[in-house]
């Protein structure tokens, strides 16, 4: 019998529920609504700088790798599965599509984050 | 041979039917706007690595209205992802028991949400004052 990759992707869902339920809406509220309005969080807080030196860190590369490979890899486990709620039966190239697009992601920030320095 | 003429029930808009099916469907749909959001910072790392001026034209758009409008309907489905990821958890988590019995669904629950909160006021102290 051919194995199954639901463990693989369901793992990887799962991690990403479960930082995504911990901190997505916090980043969402820091990064999209209140330093850019600069409200309760002075602007300066994603200044390129400050910005600059926590991507230049090995933890804040970290970080910045697991937030947007787990959360995209979360999603795209959600967006595949929730197509066919919808009616839409897209099979492996729907597949491939969702899970590659979260890999390529993932590929290209830890790509920005190495070009980036340390 | 021809196909036989039976009744198939029509699933269009089979969500729509139940109050409990529209909540799921709004949790589904808080992947897409997590998906967008996590496009948005790559985005930003890429203009990051462009230099200042890129970075900031990047922080631009993001203080712009459609954006900000963006950013609170991704703030309310992916919280409403957080409230039922927890509320669910008794379900999906492994089987913990302490001293024989299961722990109640309402820890790993509470405890969720608790962690949540930990985690945000976390990150806002590091953000703002670190």
């Amino acid at each position: 019998m051919k194995r199954s990759n639901e463990p693989l992707f369901w793992s990887l869902f799962g991690a990403g529920g479960v930082l995504s339920a911990l901190i997505a809406p916090v980043l969402i509220l820091i990064t999209g609504i209140i330093a850019p309005i600069g409200v309760w969080m002075p602007q300066q807080a994603l200044s390129y700088a400050r910005v600059l030196a926590f991507a230049t860190h090995w933890f804040g590369k970290l970080l910045l790798l697991a937030v947007i490979a787990l959360f995209l890899f979360h999603a795209v486990h959600r967006i595949y599965h929730g197509m066919h709620d919808i009616g839409v039966h897209g099979g492996t190239a729907a597949m491939t599509a969702c899970y590659g697009a979260a890999l390529l992601g993932t590929v290209a920030a830890a790509y920005l984050l190495l070009a980036i320095g340390f | 041979m021809a196909q036989a003429r039976t009744y198939v029930r029509p699933m269009q808009g089979w969500w729509r039917r139940n109050p409990y099916f529209v909540r799921y469907m709004i949790r589904e749909a808080s992947s897409v706007f997590l998906a967008i959001y996590t496009l948005i910072l790559l985005v930003g790392l890429l203009r990051l690595t462009q230099g200042e001026a890129a970075y900031e034209g990047w922080r631009a758009v993001l203080g712009s209205p459609p954006s900000i409008l963006f950013h609170w309907l991704a703030l309310l489905t992916v919280g409403y992802h957080a409230y039922t990821w927890w509320k669910v958890a008794p379900k999906t988590a492994p089987d913990i028991r302490i001293g024989g019995r299961p722990l109640p669904e309402i820890a790993i629950t509470g405890g969720g949400w608790a962690a949540t909160v930990v985690a945000s006021v976390l990150v806002y102290v590091i953000v703002r004052w670190m």
